[in-house]
């Protein structure tokens, strides 16, 4: 952990957005903010540890909670929405049996929604880990999801 | 090569046009976000594979998108002597027959979209030539996406390889900065940007001009020029776009205005979710390093000048330009009361220019045409054209740039297409949460920001959505007000109030435990909010209230008086039934429902069970004969 850190550190102190720079890269590679990891930092970077956590429960891509080894992201943007995208999410929420931000039992998926991606033309949009599916439908989605079965 | 001087500039520029249009075949794939969603990096691995295969002398390369994001995946085909053609929804299982077909000489016709014969990037002397055959091909301006568009900040985009500097400089990149840097002092270019007119296209429409000559003359040994890539909007993604098929075009435009405030460091603020476009801008920030376009002594002059890249980390209210310097500063995104603005005390104190992306974007090609030139495009007091993300319930989803002016029909009905599958259009909504919504009445605005505030909407970044009957305007302004509702930073009372006051409101209304009189309690609180509060995410935040109330009403009373839902969305007063004569009994709803709920023997109507009906909708989007209503 410590050897992450100190390259994390290194990368970004004194520089320009340190403090978010440096808990996005934390959370890049561990999917949430571990609290010793946000101890660390506070350390390397002179930062109360309060204000982080603030950070971390202020800004929505950021989670104290770690998660599963998927994260699908339903987008809710606005064409997604008039598009059906609410649908989606249920659908999500009721085969994965879980709310959205919540992990499923076996740890493989978090269901999350996300306020707009970008890529409206395809709405509704589903993004899998770093994959994106567009023009979804409720049928569609669990095929999708056999992609990401272990 | 570090870059010195315009002829150094030109060196290159001869050097790499003949890189972008070689003495061969050259296929180039549109690779922004949405083209890679709908398969184009399959699509230009597969031809890679083919051309390897067959051992063709055909280069296959990279581009960005040309926006008509309905028709991709799109494929560029340059063939020496031929205009530059179009392909379009080309999956992988085309690509065989398409190298097939180019290596017996001929053009794989069914797949062209149209031609392009000339391109004017505007910030040079000379147009791009290309051939002049294959007659019954249609051209891009004769396509009605593309007709009545004007693209001056989008001029490269799809045209060039985003990740190739060289490209971008063929077509007349980087030339604007070398004039600027070695004819123009600061406060040149400073009136030349105040004359055109430019206004800031992050949506308020601050004149741009002005916003440098504050910061330029507030005193500071340090100054700073910010680019507000924060594109929060949902229903927007212009800026994207931008980043990912055109990134030196935003480099070049931030150089020349950290040149003329006096800043040596510029910040690109963007938001995480767009990896693919911090991953361009990064590699395009690394290149122009590398030909000493950014660092010390920029092209032999006295000017130092860097940009870093900093991700925003979700948070929508960070587009508010206090709270994004905050953000930048290590706290949580919360704005602060201005005065003083960024332009005279910003990040860490110091005077601070934020313009979006977009603003950047257009500043190469002023300086290059002059104010005179800029000013004529648009319309008495909006200068220029404004990229939009033409998106919802619309033929032809895409980003288009349009001079202003021009009205939301030619936008709706004559590049979009109208609305889909032959569904009536009702309604558009600008600005994002911050905009409103546009019945069909207004539809002959001009688009200007004048013109969209009297309507009760504002310009906003860009998005438009489309909406049809399907839409229910009540739930829409909920959706709008959730989402403000919790992107609210929670720093002053009436927007962290209000918005959830009012949403309590709406929320009773689409479940059909409204009263008439909430309807104008909604429009009181409203003008609260949008008086009292500290930003501009709580003044606009009650626009959707009071535009849907002001041209809708009716949808509200349906919902209060008749507990109906005109548009058939609110589950709590909605009940789906099969129409018996025009079930064909073919199972397709049966299987679509997740509840079981839908019965019936094969070839008879079906009917469906109301107490095990979810109203999930399932067998709606699934019936292909319209058997199953809404009511």
């Amino acid at each position: 952990m410590d050897n992450v850190i100190e390259k994390i550190i290194e990368k970004y102190k004194g520089k320009v957005g340190a403090v978010i720079s440096s808990l996005e890269a934390v959370q890049e590679i561990y999917g949430y903010l571990p609290r010793e990891v946000l101890e660390k930092i506070s350390e390397e970077l002179d930062v109360h540890l309060s204000r982080l956590f603030s950070l971390a429960t202020f800004y929505s891509a950021f989670t104290l909670k770690p998660r599963g080894k998927h994260t699908i992201h339903v987008c809710l943007g606005t064409a997604c929405h008039v598009r059906g995208a609410p649908k989606i999410v249920d659908e999500l929420s009721r085969t994965l049996a879980v709310n959205p931000g919540d992990t499923t039992e076996d740890g493989n998926y978090t269901l999350e929604t996300v306020r707009c991606v970008g890529c409206c033309s395809l709405a509704p949009v589903v993004r899998v880990d770093k994959d994106t599916y567009g023009y979804n439908t409720m049928d569609k989605v669990p095929k999708i999801l056999t992609k990401y079965k272990d | 090569m570090k870059i010195g001087t315009l002829s150094d500039v030109q060196k290159i520029k001869q050097k790499a046009l003949q890189e972008l249009f070689p003495k061969k075949i050259k296929l180039s794939v549109g690779l922004g976000s949405c083209g890679i969603a709908a398969g184009a990096d399959a699509v230009y691995d597969a031809l890679k594979k083919e051309v390897k295969k067959k051992k063709l002398d055909i280069q296959i390369a990279k581009t960005g998108c040309l926006g008509f994001c309905g028709e991709e995946p799109m494929v560029n085909l340059y063939k020496p002597g031929f205009p530059l053609l179009v392909l379009h929804r080309v999956t992988e299982k085309d690509v065989g027959n398409i190298v097939q077909v180019l290596a017996e000489g001929d053009i794989p016709q069914k797949k062209v979209f149209c031609k392009i014969e000339h391109v004017d990037n505007f910030v040079d002397s000379e147009e791009l030539q290309f051939g002049k055959k294959l007659k019954n091909v249609p051209h891009s301006h004769d396509i009605p996406f593309y007709q009545k568009q004007k693209k001056i900040v989008l001029r490269d985009c799809g045209l060039i390889d985003p990740e190739n500097i060289e490209e971008f400089i063929a077509v007349g990149g980087y030339s604007s900065l070398l004039k600027v840097l070695k004819n123009l002092s600061p406060e040149e270019v400073i009136k030349i940007v105040k004359k055109s007119g430019l206004r800031g296209r992050g949506g308020a429409g601050f004149p741009t001009g002005i916003k440098w000559e504050v910061a330029r003359n507030n005193p500071g040994d340090k100054k700073y020029v910010i680019c507000n890539a924060d594109e929060g909007d949902p229903g927007a993604y212009m800026n994207r776009n931008e980043m990912e098929s055109d990134p030196h075009m935003l480099i070049e435009g931030m150089i020349i205005g950290g040149y003329a405030i006096g800043a040596d460091e510029g910040i690109i603020y963007a938001r995480t979710e767009y990896p693919l476009a911090i991953e361009r801008v990064n590699g395009a920030l690394e290149e122009a390093k590398k030909y000493g376009l950014l660092g010390k002594n920029i092209c032999n002059s006295t000017f130092d000048f860097d940009i870093t890249i900093v991700c925003g980390a979700g948070a929508f209210v960070c587009g508010e330009e206090t709270a994004l310097i905050a953000s930048i500063e290590g706290y949580s995104g919360r704005p602060r009361p201005r005065p003083p603005f960024p332009a005279q005390k910003g990040l860490n104190g110091k005077p601070t220019v934020i313009n979006n992306v977009e603003t950047w974007c257009t500043i190469p090609v002023v300086m290059a045409k002059g104010p005179k030139w800029f000013s004529q495009v648009g319309t008495e007091g909006s200068k220029g054209t404004k990229v939009f993300s033409l998106v919802g319930t619309v033929k032809n989803v895409g980003l288009v740039e349009v001079p202003m002016g021009i009205t939301l029909k030619e936008i709706i009905y004559d590049i979009g297409g109208g609305g889909i599958q032959g569904r009536k259009v009702k309604a558009i909504q600008t600005g994002g949460p911050s905009g409103g919504c546009i019945p069909t009445a207004l539809f002959d605005l001009p688009v200007d920001y004048e013109g969209l505030q009297k309507s009760g909407s504002i310009m906003g970044s860009g998005g438009m959505v489309v909406m049809d009957e399907r839409t229910c305007m009540v739930d829409i302004t909920k959706y709008f007000l959730s989402f403000t509702e919790e992107e609210s930073c929670g720093k002053c009372i009436p927007c962290r109030r209000g918005l959830e006051y009012m949403r309590n409101i709406l929320e009773d209304i689409t479940e059909g435990k409204g009263k008439m009189s909430q309807i104008d309690e909604l429009v009181e609180i409203a003008s609260v909010v949008k008086q009292a509060s500290l930003c501009g995410l709580g003044q606009t935040a009650p626009n959707p209230v009071l535009s849907t109330i002001q041209y809708f009403r009716n949808e509200y009373e349906a919902h209060i008086r008749d507990h109906k839902c005109p548009a058939g969305v609110c589950k709590p007063l909605i009940k789906y039934f099969i129409e018996e004569e025009t079930c064909t009994g073919c199972h397709v709803c049966v299987r679509a429902c997740p509840t079981g709920a839908v019965l019936g023997e094969k070839k008879k109507a079906h009917t469906i069970d109301l107490d095990k009906c979810i109203k999930c909708g399932a067998c709606f989007d699934a019936c292909k004969f319209d058997a199953v209503r809404v009511e």
